[in-house]
């Protein structure tokens, strides 16, 4: 059966019985709806889709042309961007000191993980209630401290807001991946290290982050795409995209042009712009960021 | 080999043994189903489910199940796609802003008018409302959808902060200016974070101000004329009001308190002893404030000819979707039937705090008391019918308007933010507002 390192069948039929429920969904869940997207973002249709009109490219020339589309292009890559450095610095910095309390962190452990599970929507329920300048926790007693809270109306609280709510969630996974990374130094690195004289910082900058490096790249990909698009439910809950668009991302207008405006065509046009984004934006990061990775 | 061909065999058939049990059970049965979407949740939810039932009850050739399938604009939304899917309700709960969706796509729907007559129903316009039925009628007077929830905005106040400042309880502010000196009378015993508030700022601020002003919204008679309307709301009346509700943000005297009808708490909690806000909120804050309040017609500038003129109105009207058989149909219609006469009315409108649909409804109210109990809905009702409606006045009928919307209140923010000059905010928000308005007419041109 094994020749070289290739795994060879001799029967030509099986290898591709056992390929095909993974192709299958592929094509059902990913080929089709993109091939969909494409096409109805040539399309100019009314909302119930009794008529439908080829309109070439008119869609995107559309989106790209509307000074608000592009400014959601940068509130996204803001966006990702804060969500991303802030959650890898703090769970870097949480998984650094559970790490160091050794093994019996446990409920340390659990209760920073513990956000992750609670459901997207209800985050934004919770962070909803905790700042909402009606009745709000938080911003009731923000007021002591000579601040008026009024994320609806005030555009940097708003998206202080949806950055704070994802982040939170966030943390949790990036601190899972860290300290999974850590407990996969060899403690025999650090202790010679230390028998150098190297100190607790030096180590940390000469050593841990380096060997962690894949989980950082890792991790930077992931948020990015969870920025993109997973965000969705805090940004729907929170904000709506608002004040005056400050907190609208790519994925936000998707879903406001095409479920709130029923202009199904835009809505595609725009899915096809992000799709195009987030493929050459992960392509640069692969060429970019990958050659400091050590593996 | 071939037992991995015998349990992908056996894979494919189970769904098939599935579908074929299941549609054996689709057979058409006895009484005829309909089935109706509504965007309204909590008790209002509740209630037309009951309406549905004491209907079921008292016949058995139909039975009405009700669906709620979220807000409005998640209701509007699904039964587009359920419509695109050819799985659509038989009626539909819309919002006032989805009316030219459905207007502007004559195919989708079955015009109420048309179906009574179809059906041989009892159904005469006169009987209803003109203020509420001149938002859905065709240019020939014919009702398209049936109104079923409308309500209007509203001047609500803390009565009892009134007194506490000084001020007389009966006697609320009628215009802006006055609006702007009891906000300061009230500020300065410093017990509120803001002199007033108010909820759905379009459609209170914008539309129903445009219609309370007599001034047009957009051209053809705000829509109704034709597809090609143009937004006009940037004249000097608009961007005054806009830019005085700026500067009294900025000043303190004027908290904003988002996009729907998020204000509510503000008022409810004594914070801001102003509210304006829909007159089917009462029975929320009725429920919710710990105070006595009272309500009074919408403040409006005294230096604009014509005002007041009468309010416009908003909520939810029921729309027939094409595509189903003739004995449902006779069903929606029986139902509508029911939905109309006077007590069923009178009944939901004194429940839930919207408008009533008919004069008749009206009238037993008054008999039954009602108004003499909750005064507000009265002051409601003579909002809408303080005089004959006007083109500016009558309703709107814009396509994508739950994205004008947005773009309106996209306008509003940056101004009340102090980003930008109220003039710039409207003169944008129009310009992007026409942008729709020209896609739209692109879509539904046949």
């Amino acid at each position: 059966m094994v020749r070289g390192k290739h795994v060879v069948y001799k029967n030509k039929v099986l290898p591709y019985f056992l390929v095909a429920p993974e192709m299958i969904l592929v094509l059902i869940f990913f080929i089709w709806p993109a091939a969909q997207a494409l096409l109805q973002s040539l399309y100019r249709e009314d909302a119930f889709g009794i008529t439908r009109t080829f309109v070439g490219l008119d869609n995107f020339r559309r989106a790209l042309t509307e000074p608000l589309y592009v400014r959601s292009i940068g509130t996204t890559l803001a966006f990702a961007l804060t969500v991303a450095v802030s959650t890898m610095a703090i769970a870097l910095f949480l998984s650094t000191l559970a790490n160091n309390i050794g093994k019996k962190a446990l409920a340390y452990q659990t209760v920073i993980i513990s956000p992750y599970a609670v459901a997207p929507l209800v985050a934004g329920v919770l962070w909803f209630f905790l700042f909402s300048p009606a009745v709000g926790y938080i911003s009731y007693n923000l007021r002591f401290f000579g601040v008026r809270w009024n994320h609806t109306i005030v555009p940097g609280q708003a998206f202080f807001l949806v950055v704070l709510a994802a982040s939170w969630q966030r943390i949790a996974y990036n601190f899972l991946f860290y300290l999974g990374g850590m407990h996969q130094i060899p403690d025999s690195f650090i202790e010679s290290a230390a028998i150098d004289g190297a100190t607790p910082i030096k180590r940390f900058w000469k050593i841990v982050f380096p060997l962690l490096s894949p989980t950082t790249f890792f991790l930077l990909i992931m948020n990015f795409i969870y920025t993109f698009f997973e965000t969705f439910p805090v940004i729907h809950q929170l904000t709506r995209g608002g004040p005056s668009n400050a907190t609208s991302t790519m994925v936000y207008r998707i879903y406001r042009d095409g479920f709130i405006g029923l202009d199904f065509g835009g809505s595609a046009a725009q899915s096809v712009i992000l799709m195009a984004f987030v493929i050459t934006f992960v392509a640069l990061q692969f060429r970019l960021v990958e050659r400091k990775v050590y593996y | 080999m071939q037992k991995l061909l015998l349990a992908v065999g056996f894979m494919l058939l189970v769904p098939g043994l599935i579908f074929a049990a299941g549609a054996q059970e689709a057979e058409p049965e006895y009484p005829v189903e309909i089935e109706m979407w509504i965007g309204l949740g909590g008790e209002l939810g509740e209630r037309i489910e009951d309406m549905a039932g004491d209907f079921n009850a008292m016949q058995d050739e139909f039975v009405v199940s009700i669906v709620e399938v979220g807000d409005y604009e998640e209701a509007m939304t699904s039964a587009i796609t359920a419509f695109r899917a050819g799985n659509q309700p038989h009626i539909i709960q819309v919002y006032e802003v989805g009316t030219g969706t459905f207007m502007g796509n004559p195919e989708v729907i079955y015009p109420v008018y048309q179906l009574m007559e179809d059906m041989g129903r009892p159904f005469d316009t006169d009987d209803y409302l003109e203020q509420v039925t001149g938002y859905y009628s065709d240019l020939e007077g014919n009702m398209i959808s049936f109104p079923f929830n409308s309500s209007t905005p509203i001047f609500y106040y803390n009565a009892e902060a009134f007194e506490e400042a000084g001020l007389d309880p009966n006697d609320p502010p009628q215009t802006w200016p006055e609006v702007e000196e009891y906000a300061r009378v009230l500020m300065d015993t410093g017990n509120y974070s803001a002199g007033f508030t108010f909820q759905w700022p379009s459609w209170t601020q914008i539309e129903t101000f445009s219609a309370w002003h007599d001034v047009p919204l957009g051209t053809q008679a705000n829509g109704m004329l034709g597809w090609d309307a143009e937004l006009v709301f940037n004249d000097d009346v608009r961007i005054r009001h806009i830019q005085t509700l700026a500067d009294w943000a900025q000043e303190g005297l004027f908290e904003y308190g988002g996009r729907r009808g998020d204000a509510g708490p503000l008022f409810t909690s004594g914070d801001v002893p102003m509210y304006i806000a829909s007159s089917a909120a009462y029975a929320g804050v009725a429920a919710t404030a710990g105070f006595d309040f009272k309500a009074s017609f919408l403040p409006y500038w005294p230096d604009v000819d014509g005002a007041p003129q009468n309010s416009i109105i908003g909520g939810g009207s029921l729309w027939v979707m094409d595509g189903h058989t003739d004995a449902e149909y006779d069903g929606v219609s029986a139902f509508f039937e029911y939905l109309s006469s006077a007590e069923v009315q009178a009944e939901w409108h004194q429940f839930s705090g919207y408008l009533p649909i008919t004069y008749d409804a009206w009238e037993l109210s008054r008999e039954q008391g009602f108004y003499d109990r909750v005064p507000i809905h009265n002051t409601a009702i003579e909002q809408i019918t303080l005089n004959p409606p006007t083109d500016n006045s009558r309703g709107l009928r814009f396509g994508m308007f739950p994205q004008v919307r947005n773009v309106i209140l996209d306008g509003m923010e940056a101004a009340f933010a102090g980003d930008m000059s109220a003039e710039d905010a409207l003169n944008q928000a129009v310009e992007r507002g026409n942008a729709l308005l020209r896609e739209f007419e692109r879509t539904v041109a046949r």
